[in-house]
């Protein structure tokens, strides 16, 4: 059985449909890749997968589970975690503290033992102090540990992002064009850092735009367009459709 | 019946001037999101500039006009001064600015004018109409009457102007307007004063009736927006529907039931519609982009 | 600096009386540090978790008329009346923080000084048990058949409390807890994903920190040994919203700074009418404009010390 089943999903903004009648299945510990040119619904496609926004219709499960309208804070207790396009770091925060943050569901999270400085408590956040730390290294950040969220570059936040990701300990990660923004030799780090992320045995779905990427390290690759489904396939397969082609090069084309 | 008429009557003629506080949040919120926190000021302003000014003798229309004109500057003002200059804040903070606004404008009133509560001779005369065994002032007509012209006017200028169609077209997508050419800054000047002259308006009617001093914005403010969060924050149409309901429920429970607990009405009525209906009577549903 | 500030504290309130002349400054020092434990229960909402409340003054008259109507009406013990005034304070802020949690932005703001004005007139109006507008005498506690009576003896129950208080609360922040209210002020979405439960979050501080309000209300009642409903008013909502603005949002000694420096400017402006609300309005005004963060954190953000 698939991880991931999505299954007819629309979503109409207005009269605008978003995404329309997309079905798609992601196995378990596979990196599956969206593309799509700009508007095709990719990140549309991940809002609704994450519970940010609600289908108009059509069925989405989680390891058999129907996980509609669930809203994303129980998703992320059954093992879903994302990143996000445009960054949503918590810049009142430190780096460390944001990926803290992440592992939220693992921890006692009483307010009153909270306050009273609860031993156990202070001792699962000490361990998680130094989790923290190791996960920024894992992701690249080594320099970043000590620093406030707000003083960090562009490509260092998108690291933090997957950092505090990973801290949820999550079975299925989406990452949302980790590359974007990055030059080249981020995004080959990137790339690497996504391979050792599916060796782990975490499930990797991932929006990009850059083809060498996904071309690169995706076992299956879902080709949106306007909104609909054009085609899926491995790397090779995908490369060689007429239809993806005929959209990427568009009239020049046809 | 003849009872019920009268308490229809007194509170269809409060109910006018929340619709009025209604609109102007209304208008600020639609072209800025920002709910202002001031609104209330600029009702009592208007009452109590008419009052000062009708005292040192000057005709009826300069003062009418100054009452207007007044509130509408130290709208444009606190827009200018204090909500530019804090662009891009969170919402938190703007409710803070315009917290701090309504305190100014409150205690400079206060040292200005006292602590003492005035009245204002009615437009017409004192000699009440009876309708159905009820009386009802001359006032009320006059308050009633205005409103109904307000309201058709900014619906005439929101549908046919080319000013009222460009803050429309702000409050729908500031970034687009900006980039068809419309001078947003002056969309929110222009908001903000509008705002306040329909605040004034509202002061200047209801003072007959009612009386002023310089602490009544903060009830009449909350009342207005009370009626906004009724009738759907951010709809023109609900904004009057949602003022004439809560000043009907407010003057029937006043009545039937408590005179003490008049104020606390309304407030209890904005938990039963945030309770069972949070979008109000005309408010859309929206899905926020993330 | 962050692991001497509360010695350092703790200090400064054990050699304060040293320097205290008479009675009227260990009333101002009292007050200061009431001020600051409010203030402090407030910056949870509204500097850690970015929400606000406008009646917050409410709370502390509930929590202030509980000490002083079930003891003299109904016989109650005054720490009996403490408690039950701040479940009730609880239970209040539960029930109307429920529906408001699930919108957005304004509407809290509304709520609140709605629900303070409501507080505030049914205290005025229910007269046979609350004295009406002229408010009522508190009877005094007594703990253990120790009555505390006396500026120099409340000193240090409020002391104590002031210090207890900044324990707790720098403890909360600290904790799991606090960091998903933080991380809910910094990012909605960030904390949304990864398992944080806006709403309930949102909710716990609200009524957390009405029910730290409603404690100190009790405790100041019987300090002060009557109430009147201007405890209970928008002014009195507002002076504590200020003092969150000007300490610093989000800094737990950003609080107490604002609640000593505001606590005595009212004493400096006591005989001009009118100019408090003046100077109240100006000060929010001109703070949320030029120093958005309050003083604490600007000053350490300028000595390159985070908090």
């Amino acid at each position: 059985m698939a991880l991931l089943e999505v299954a007819g999903l629309n979503k109409a903004f207005g009269g605008v449909l978003a995404v329309q009648d997309v079905s798609f299945a992601v196995e378990s510990g596979l990196v599956y890749s969206v593309i799509g040119p700009n508007g095709a619904g990719k990140t549309t496609l991940f809002n609704l997968i994450t519970g940010i926004y609600e289908p108009t219709s059509g069925d989405i499960r989680f390891d058999g589970r129907s996980i509609v309208g669930q809203p994303p804070h129980r998703l992320a207790s059954l093992g879903i975690a994302r990143t996000f396009q445009n960054l949503q770091i918590c810049m009142n925060m430190s780096a460390r503290e944001n990926v803290m943050v992440g592992a939220h569901l693992a921890l006692d999270r009483n307010l009153v033992k909270g306050m009273l400085r609860w031993p156990a408590l202070r001792r699962r956040d000490a361990a998680l102090r130094e989790e923290a730390a190791a996960l920024m290294r894992y992701v690249g950040l080594d320099g970043y540990v000590a620093a406030a969220a707000g003083a960090m570059p562009y490509g260092a936040l998108k690291r933090l992002e997957i950092a505090r990701a990973l801290a949820a300990n999550p079975r299925l990660l989406f990452l949302d064009e980790p590359a974007a923004g990055l030059n080249p030799k981020e995004t080959a780090e990137i790339d690497e850092l996504i391979r050792r992320i599916a060796d782990q045995g975490i499930t990797v779905v991932l929006v990009e735009h850059d083809m060498k990427m996904v071309m690169n390290i995706s076992d299956r690759i879902l080709v949106l367009d306007y909104g609909k489904k054009l085609a899926e396939g491995s790397a090779p397969e995908v490369r060689a459709n007429p239809d993806v082609i005929a959209a990427y090069l568009g009239a020049q084309h046809a | 019946m003849a009872q019920f008429l009268q308490f229809l009557f007194s509170g269809v003629t409060v109910g006018a001037g929340y619709a009025l506080a209604a609109l102007g949040f209304t208008l600020i919120y639609n072209a800025s999101n920002v709910i202002n926190f001031a609104q209330g000021e600029f009702i009592m302003l208007g009452g109590v500039v008419m009052v000062f000014f009708m005292h040192t003798g000057l005709p009826l229309p300069l003062a009418l006009a100054l009452a207007i004109a007044l509130p509408a500057g130290v709208g444009i003002l606190i827009e200018k001064l204090a909500i530019q200059p804090a662009k891009g804040a969170d919402v938190v903070s703007l409710i803070i600015i315009t917290i701090g606004a309504s305190l100014l404008i409150r205690g400079l009133v206060q040292i200005w004018f006292g602590k003492g509560t005035h009245g204002l001779e009615p437009f017409s005369g004192h000699a009440p109409i009876s309708v159905g065994g009820a009386s009802l002032q001359p006032q009320s007509l006059w308050v009633l009457g205005v409103t109904a012209l307000v309201v058709v006017a900014l619906w005439l200028f929101f549908s046919r102007t080319v000013i009222g169609k460009a803050i429309r077209a702000t409050s729908c997508n500031p970034l687009a307007a900006q980039l068809v050419g419309i001078d947003t800054q002056r969309v929110l000047l222009i908001s903000y004063a509008l705002s306040a002259a329909l605040g004034a308006v509202g002061g200047i009617l209801l003072t007959p009736l009612t009386m002023t001093s310089y602490d009544v914005g903060i009830m009449l403010g909350l009342k207005g927006f009370v009626a906004a969060v009724v009738g759907g924050l951010g709809s023109g149409l609900g904004a009057v529907i949602g003022g004439l309901l809560v000043g009907v429920i407010e003057a029937m429970s006043a009545g039937y039931l408590s005179s003490a607990y008049k104020d606390a009405v309304p407030f209890a009525l904005i938990f039963v519609i945030l309770f069972f209906m949070p979008r109000g009577l005309m408010g859309a549903k929206v899905t926020e982009r993330v | 600096m962050k692991r001497l500030a509360m010695p350092l504290l703790a200090l400064t309130l054990l050699l304060l009386p040293l320097l205290l002349p008479n009675s009227y400054y260990y009333d101002l020092a009292i007050r200061m540090a009431i001020n600051a434990v409010i203030v402090l229960g407030l910056n949870l909402l509204i500097g850690f978790a970015g929400q606000i409340s406008l009646g917050h003054a409410g709370f502390f008259g509930i929590g202030a008329y509980a000490s002083a109507v079930l003891p003299t009406h109904f016989g109650w013990h005054p720490l009996a009346a403490l408690v039950a005034g701040a479940l009730a304070t609880a239970l209040l802020a539960a029930l109307v923080a429920k529906p408001i949690f699930r919108l957005h932005g304004h509407y809290l703001a509304m709520a609140t000084l709605g629900l303070g004005i409501i507080i505030a007139i049914v205290i005025r109006n229910e007269g046979m048990y609350t004295g009406g507008p002229d408010g009522m005498p508190v009877p005094p506690l007594e703990i253990l058949g120790y009555e505390i009576t006396g500026e120099r003896n409340w000193y240090w129950v409020f002391a104590a409390n002031l210090l207890l208080s900044v324990w707790l609360c720098r403890n909360l922040m600290d904790s799991p807890f606090g960091r998903a209210l933080r991380a809910l002020h910094g990012s909605e979405v960030a904390a949304q994903v990864v398992g944080v439960d806006l709403a309930r979050y949102k909710m716990a501080i609200f009524v957390f920190s009405a029910f730290f309000a409603s404690i100190m209300g009790s405790l100041t009642a019987h300090y002060i040994g009557f109430v009147t409903p201007n405890v209970a008013d928008f002014f009195h909502s507002i002076e504590l919203v200020t003092m969150v603005v000007v300490g610093g949002m989000a800094s737990v000694f950003g609080s107490l700074i604002g609640a000593v420096l505001l606590t005595a400017l009212p004493q400096a402006l006591v005989s001009f009418d009118g100019w408090e609300t003046v100077a109240f309005g100006a000060i929010l005004m001109l703070f949320m404009i030029f120093l958005p963060r309050g003083l604490v954190p600007t000053l350490a953000a300028r000595f390159g010390r985070g908090e």
